[in-house]
């Protein structure tokens, strides 16, 4: 294999003038990981509101959730990048679409509303499974003692199904961040888009690959790390996947 | 909004994007499934076998390839491929790798780590008794896993890896980072040739929205036909 390997090229100024390409490759983990972390909170948000309207007993708000549902899950995610980056400001009144497309860093807030909704349709999915996994009792019982529609899910559905949909929540929050790396395609400077255009200057392909590779790993080990504590705090007693309880007299 | 909504540039581009593009992803999606299930299910073997190196090469790869962007992984094979040609073929040049063996490849490895969790699972839902009978019968571990196990964990597996395909040919139009025409790279193609983004794209959404939706709904009847009665 003729390939001319250099790792010290990280530390050797990039085209910027002012930083390593080490430098270049954490920025982009910070837009990386600022990406997935506004994306999941529009995520988490929107979501729950679909699975809920898709649990409740209303006929309208079910059809009209799972449609959402469908619509975000059934075209690819790149696609969706492309329709909210250049046709959605086609479509909006002129001067706003103007607007829009001045917008500094108009790539990042497209890549978070757009990887935002597409997650939504997944977490959507997680939550309605997580209610409909709780005995019908549930419910029954909190309307029987009064609460609401609203309030049965406030205080009743919703906080036990989250601590039962947390393992999968956090692997769609991995998701999420691997997800943000097709934003380069409408010119995110991310950690792929980053790595990629070190390639680019440098000409060393997999030493900026394999940097890239590794800062994935690594985010993926301590996030899945930290979730794992935070799941053993909050599972249900009783539930499989909950340690076992000592059987004391 | 639809005013100066030119229809015409989508007809005039309909042979291109669906003899062109649409070939290329439909071709590379059943390619990739096909191989992405045969090489998933023998990850999966690796990983469940008791053999340890085995099983942890089979573990690693998989964890890898979750772990990391696909998109990144497409780039790392585009690049990778023509320095693994030369190695193969003890050339003295990197191989030159088209366009289609680079995204086929690529597709049918990264696909079979997914394929590999459904097939284990498959494996595993199993019940003990089936693979003990095999083999009270006088069959070997490769028997009984060939004519006993695998087809019913098959079986029960088929409307999770049919969903996997439809995200597969989903993921199909990432190959546009590496400029490839598939079905979408042929849209964006006219689309800026043209200056009709807001056509081409809304038309190229439509189409993946319609041919996914078609193939979740025949997905759930399939379901129900090939669910085993117990």
């Amino acid at each position: 294999m003729n390939y001319h390997w250099n790792w010290g090229i990280f530390w050797e100024i990039s085209p910027d003038g002012a930083h390593t390409y080490f430098a270049t490759l954490l920025q982009g983990t910070m837009w990386t990981l600022l990406t997935a972390a506004f994306a999941w909170i529009l995520a988490l948000t929107f979501g729950t509101i679909i699975g809920v309207l898709r649990t409740t007993p209303i006929p309208g708000l079910v059809r009209f959730a799972n449609a959402y549902v469908e619509l975000f899950r059934n075209i690819p995610l790149l696609v969706q990048m492309f329709l909210w980056y250049f046709v959605f400001p086609e479509l909006v009144p002129r001067e706003f679409g103007i607007w829009l497309k001045q917008l500094p860093d108009a790539s990042f807030y497209t890549a978070v509303v757009a990887l935002g909704l597409y997650m939504s349709a997944r977490v959507a999915e997680q939550v309605r499974a997580g209610i409909l996994s709780m005995p019908s009792g549930q419910r029954l019982a909190a309307l029987a003692l009064g609460l609401t529609l609203p309030q049965a899910y406030l205080y009743i559905l919703l906080p036990m199904a989250f601590r039962i949909i947390l393992p999968p929540l956090t692997s769609e929050f991995l998701n999420t961040i691997k997800n943000s790396a097709v934003a380069l395609t409408i010119g995110l400077m991310e950690l792929t888009a980053r790595a990629r255009s070190m390639q680019e200057f440098s000409f060393q392909v997999f030493e900026a690959f394999t940097a890239a590779t590794i800062i994935y790993i690594v985010i993926n080990i301590l996030v899945t790390f930290t979730m794992r504590k935070v799941e053993q705090r909050v599972t249900v007693p009783g539930y499989l996947g909950s340690k076992p309880q000592a059987v004391g007299h | 909004m639809f005013s100066n909504f030119d229809f015409d540039v989508i007809v005039r581009a309909l042979p291109y994007m669906f003899y062109q593009g649409m070939t290329f992803t439909a071709t590379l999606t059943l390619l990739a499934t096909t191989g992405g299930i045969i090489i998933g299910t023998m990850l999966a073997l690796m990983r469940l076998s008791g053999f340890a190196p085995l099983a942890l090469f089979a573990a690693g790869y998989v964890n890898l390839m979750r772990s990391v962007p696909f998109v990144l992984m497409i780039f790392w094979f585009y690049f990778l491929m023509p320095y693994i040609g030369q190695w193969v073929t003890a050339s003295s040049q990197p191989l030159q790798v088209g366009a289609f063996s680079s995204c086929l490849i690529t597709f049918t490895l990264f696909e079979a780590a997914f394929f590999c969790e459904i097939m284990r699972a498959g494996i595993q839902s199993i019940s003990r008794g089936q693979m003990a009978a095999a083999q009270a019968l006088g069959m070997t571990y490769p028997t009984s896993m060939a004519y006993i196990i695998l087809p019913q964990a098959f079986r029960n597996m088929v409307p999770v890896l049919l969903t996997q395909t439809i995200i597969l040919f989903q993921d199909t139009s990432l190959v546009y980072v590496i400029s490839v025409t598939d079905f979408l790279g042929a849209a964006s193609r006219v689309a800026q040739r043209d200056g009709r983004l807001v056509e081409m794209y809304l038309f190229a959404a439509i189409v993946y929205f319609v041919i996914s939706l078609a193939a979740s709904h025949m997905v759930r009847r399939i379901q129900y036909r090939v669910a085993i009665i117990r």
